[in-house]
């Protein structure tokens, strides 16, 4: 397979490495975690040199082509240059954390975390396909979330972690409204495909908003005003995370996005503005903000976003030359920035604080430390031989070049002037403050110097700074021009990268700055004060207010929706369900079909008047319960009838049955909830649940009735025809239910056996009312058990278990079956605890329910696993005929060993609910057990 | 005939979602039985009614159709057990709750119920 797929992937099985080797030392951990990235940045560079030719890697694995969705991966200039960055940077970030962790810290989880964030990155700036970009893109806010958290036992580490998540994940979704509108705008979710298409994207209508919500994801990830106010939150974040995720890699996010999306989206009057001017804006106010800032971090944090802003200016002015610009600013940045959070992180390790009113005199205690964090410092200065130095030096003359504002072109050369100026007053202050200006001011600790390792990964990125502003063309030369052809789909325009262009214009504007940025410094104190006058604007406190007062709002809304009766709930679920089905039910032309209808007759309709009276009976009566009870077995009993009536003897069998034990257990409920019901509906109320029930009901009907009139056709006939020769039974219903669909019969039956076990750990425990009268204050009859109707039981119960056994026997091959005949068998064992009480059944019949039920689906579970013996699928049945003296020819067939599953289990279930239930009512009831 | 089986199916299940949205819970189990009977009926019938035509083979000339019948079967037998489930329920609702109104409480506005506020526990 082309290694491109699985490149990504290298460091997705890195985040195992660290969780499992954690348990070595520190060290071996850290090697090891190290290894996987390390042979993918080797992977990496080993693609290197064919692209620096002009070569452009791309390898997909198709998914679901026809929505486009792939598994897609490219390897370009720009991909190249932020691989290089996220791998490299991460591999100089896992050393540096080996020594920032305290023992406390789990490492491993660290580290899982941290490679976790690796992969989601790498898959971002390698991603090939719009949708798997998002999904990267998620992917690495989530991992962000969870670095940031990693100290979640702080308040501020939990609320930056989730501010972080809040903005980056809207401004996900957003991007992804975004994408989806551009891929469909193309027609393919390729990227390369929308590259080459910027001219269609641009023409079409829809090119705004796509804009906007692309951009509202980039702003939002890399924090652009004004959405900056989540990454100062996230420096609660361990050190090594700031100088990985809130530097280097995924700040540039965003930024990638624009560059990745440049030839498709840039080059308009709406990019400009809003991008520039945005950048612009972000780019000031961050620098502004920066100076002020007491820690350390929190500078650092406001100065990211100051050169974030830079870079998406530079990417918004729609040259050529600004966007190599802004290339060139993005590894920059990434060094320079990376080693100050590094060295601020040393500072903050050797000395506890990172308070700049604290930290002063550092020089005498960390005189190398220093050095480094002052050649850092240097280069986001923008001082001549680093690498800061030859960005913004292009930054400068790119905005002279700008003309988009017309006769105000010239604000932003002034304006980023002013903000070169903001750049090396905290600059200055950073080193100045922190290193030199007096002595330490009640550190927690000492400072020292820090390990000697936890220094390479600095002198690492330093040496990186002086290199490429010494001698740029020769270190990053063709990497910056691949990145450069890559982001402008076509080949760079030529640019000079020596560090010496003569005495111009933007040489003018670095010496502005500098000598502006040093007053600035030196006259501070007056800066400070007249900040000092503005209250204080945590963007935290306002952000938890906006989250809170929504959170409120959703509250009262579901307050306000979700009143807690379920009266009301079923009432609109009803009112949603009759729109629905009485909507399509006007589609329907004509009410009658074309079938013929059956004749009616007096019986019949003598039934029916039977069963409407009954039914508003109940209703009127509802309120008197035995009554209601009473009418309610009425038209239980003419169901039933019906049944027999229209051709289904083992319906009305089964709707007889359980229409005895339903009032049986009905009537036992009886007795412990009230026997009457208040009156409590409003008459308004009552009318309104009347008319939607007519109307259902009404509705209801109408499909009964055009159903039934109209032709049938139906899967059936196969049950008729193999029922005697597949299934060896001449009751079609039955076969069905024991053969061919004996699977649902099974499942089934489980069913019935949970209900009846959760309702036996229902009535278990149950503290009951035990009303001592009836309703009219008489007392209950004392004498139990009439001996009339005891005798008569008793001699009635053989003849009922016969009658079962024949119901059995016989369903196969005529109407019955097991659940009719579980059904009569109950009956019979429930007359005979009504005739003789619990007490005396207990004593004699010594039947253990809940085995019962489990036996029963036991025997049918295994009746359908015999046939695996015989090789044949689960529940086949077999049959087969025999001859017997006396008896003469019967036949024998496992589905009847499955039936008495079905026969046991109907059983154990209504017995089990109906006797325990029973045993309740009894004065002699046993004391409950708290085990049962 | 198929018109006054229609309307009987209706009216059962008019007078089933009436008792369904009352407020206690005795009335709720007569109503869903009542519903219970009118969704037996009406899933019977989509096999279409036929008299003396019951689905045993050599008994008839024509058969009914099987399958609605198998289905309805297992829902009587189901709709019994969850029948009990229900009104198990209720009981130990009305144990544990002291009342026996479907939310858990009772009704603050005797008259109307349909405008409090408060949640089931």
């Amino acid at each position: 397979m082309n290694t491109l797929i699985w490149l990504p992937f290298l460091p997705l099985l890195g985040v195992f490495v660290p969780l499992l080797s954690a348990r070595f030392s520190r060290t071996a951990c850290a090697f090891l975690t190290a290894t996987l990235p390390a042979f993918a940045l080797y992977l990496v560079l080993s693609y290197a040199g064919e692209i620096f030719q002009g070569e452009r890697f791309q390898a997909a694995l198709p998914w679901i082509p026809s929505i486009g969705l792939e598994l897609a991966f490219r390897l370009d200039g720009l991909a190249l240059l932020f691989a290089i960055l996220i791998l490299g940077i991460g591999l100089l970030v896992i050393l540096y954390a080996r020594y920032y962790l305290s023992a406390q810290d789990s490492i491993g989880k660290f580290y899982a975390y941290l490679i976790l964030f690796m992969f989601a990155m790498l898959g971002v700036v390698m991603s090939d396909n719009l949708i798997q970009l998002w999904f990267f893109w998620e992917l690495t806010s989530i991992s962000s979330f969870l670095l940031i958290s990693f100290w979640g036992h702080k308040t501020d580490a939990r609320k930056g972690a989730r501010m972080a998540l809040t903005v980056t994940g809207a401004g996900g979704l957003a991007l992804l409204a975004g994408l989806l509108i551009l891929g469909n705008t193309v027609g393919s979710f390729s990227l390369q495909t929308v590259l080459d298409s910027g001219d269609l994207i641009k023409a079409s209508a829809s090119y705004p908003v796509i804009v906007v919500l692309i951009l509202l994801g980039a702003f939002t990830k890399s924090a652009q005003f004004p959405f900056h106010f989540w990454l100062p939150n996230a420096m609660a974040a361990p050190t090594p995370v700031s100088a990985y995720l809130h530097s280097a890699t995924m700040v540039k996010a965003g930024i990638f996005l624009m560059a990745r999306f440049y030839p498709a989206l840039a080059n308009t009057d709406l990019w400009f503005l809003i991008v520039s001017l945005t950048g612009l804006a972000t780019f000031l106010m961050g620098a502004y903000i920066a100076l002020f800032q007491h820690d350390l971090k929190g500078l650092l944090a406001n100065s990211t976003i100051s050169h974030l802003g830079l870079i998406t200016l530079l990417l918004g002015m729609g040259t050529d030359l600004a966007a190599v610009a802004a290339v060139f600013h993005i590894i920059n940045h990434a060094t320079f920035k990376a080693s100050l959070f590094m060295a601020a992180g040393i500072i903050d390790h050797e000395s506890g604080s990172r308070d700049m009113r604290q930290l002063n005199g550092l020089w005498k205690y960390m005189p190398y430390t220093a050095t480094l964090a002052m050649v850092a410092s240097a280069s986001m200065a923008g001082v001549p031989l680093m690498n800061g130095f030859l960005s913004k030096e292009m930054f400068f003359t790119e905005t002279l070049h700008q003309a988009s504002l017309g006769s105000l072109s010239w604000f932003i050369p002034v304006l980023a002037t002013l903000g070169g100026v903001f750049a090396v007053a905290y600059s200055m202050r950073f080193i100045h403050d922190v290193f030199f200006n007096g002595e330490p001011i009640n550190l927690p600790k000492t400072p020292h110097e820090p390990p000697r390792y936890m220094r390479v990964p600095v002198e690492i990125l330093v040496a990186l700074c002086l290199v490429v502003g010494i001698v740029p063309s020769l270190v990053v030369g063709d990497l910056l021009y691949s990145a450069a052809s890559a982001t402008l789909n076509t080949p760079a325009p030529t640019y000079s990268l020596a560090i010496w262009h003569g005495f111009n214009f933007p040489l003018l504007m670095s010496f502005i700055a500098l000598i502006g940025g040093l007053l600035m410094y030196h006259f501070r104190s007056h800066l400070f004060k007249f900040q000092s006058q503005f209250p204080a604007n945590d963007p935290k406190l306002v952000f938890e207010g906006v989250i809170q007062s929504l959170s409120s709002k959703a509250q009262r809304f579901i307050a306000l929706t979700e009143n807690g009766s379920l009266q009301r709930y079923i009432f609109l679920t009803l009112v949603l369900a009759l729109i629905m089905t009485a909507s399509s039910l006007m589609k329907l032309n004509a009410t009658a079909g074309q079938r013929p209808e059956l004749p009616v007759d007096a019986l019949t309709i003598t039934a029916a008047v039977l069963l409407c009276i009954s039914a508003l009976a109940t209703v009127i009566w509802h309120r008197k319960r035995l009554i209601a009870l009473l009418t309610l077995s009425v038209v239980g009993l003419i169901v039933s009838l019906a049944f027999a009536q229209f051709s289904a003897p083992d319906l009305a069998l089964t709707q007889l049955s359980v229409e005895v034990v339903t009032v049986i257990l009905l009537i036992l409920a009886l007795f412990f909830l009230p026997q009457k019901t208040l009156k409590e509906s409003s008459p308004r109320r009552v009318v309104r649940d009347l008319s939607l029930a007519s109307l259902i009901g009404g509705v209801v009907g109408t499909i009964c009735y055009a159903l039934m009139t109209r032709p049938l056709d139906t899967i059936s006939t196969f049950f008729t025809e193999n029922s005697k020769t597949g299934g060896g039974g001449t009751n079609v219903v039955n076969v069905i239910l024991v053969d061919f669909r004996g699977f649902d019969t099974l499942g089934e039956i489980t069913v019935l056996g949970i209900a009846a076990l959760g309702i036996y750990k229902l009535i278990a425990r149950m503290r009951l009312f035990m009303p001592s009268s009836n309703e009219n204050g008489l007392a209950w009859s004392e004498d139990k058990n009439p001996l009339m109707l005891s005798i008569i039981s008793q001699s009635l119960l053989p003849l009922a278990l016969l009658v079962s056994a024949y119901i059995f026997l016989r369903g196969h091959n005529m109407p019955g079956g097991g659940f009719i005949a579980g059904l009569i068998t109950s009956v019979a064992i429930i007359q005979q605890y009504v005739a003789h009480g619990v007490e005396w059944i207990k004593t004699r019949v010594k039947l253990d329910y809940q085995i019962m039920i489990g036996s029963g689906i036991s025997i049918a579970t295994l009746s359908g696993l015999g046939s695996w013996a015989f090789g044949h699928t689960f529940l086949s049945s077999w049959f087969d005929y025999f001859y017997l003296p006396f008896i003469g020819k019967f036949e024998l067939a496992s589905a009847m060993v499955f039936d008495l599953g079905v026969y046991l289990t109907v059983i154990g279930a209504t017995m089990l609910i109906l006797a325990n239930l029973g045993q309740l009512t009894t004065s002699e009831r046993p004391v409950q057990k708290d085990n049962d | 005939m198929e018109g006054i089986y229609a309307f009987c199916v209706g009216l059962l299940t008019a007078c089933g979602i009436f008792l369904a949205l009352r407020g206690r819970t005795f009335s709720v189990v007569i109503g869903l039985t009542l519903l219970s009977y009118a969704v037996n009926l009406f899933l019977f019938a989509s096999g279409r009614l036929k008299i003396d035509a019951a689905a045993v083979l050599g008994q008839s000339e024509q058969y009914s159709d099987p399958l609605p019948q198998a289905l309805v079967l297992t829902a009587i037998v189901i709709g019994f057990a969850m029948t009990a489930f229900v009104v198990i329920l209720a009981m130990r609702a009305r144990a544990d709750l002291g009342n026996d109104h479907v939310d858990g409480v009772l009704p603050t506005n005797e008259t109307d119920t349909s405008h409090r506020s408060g949640g089931s526990h």
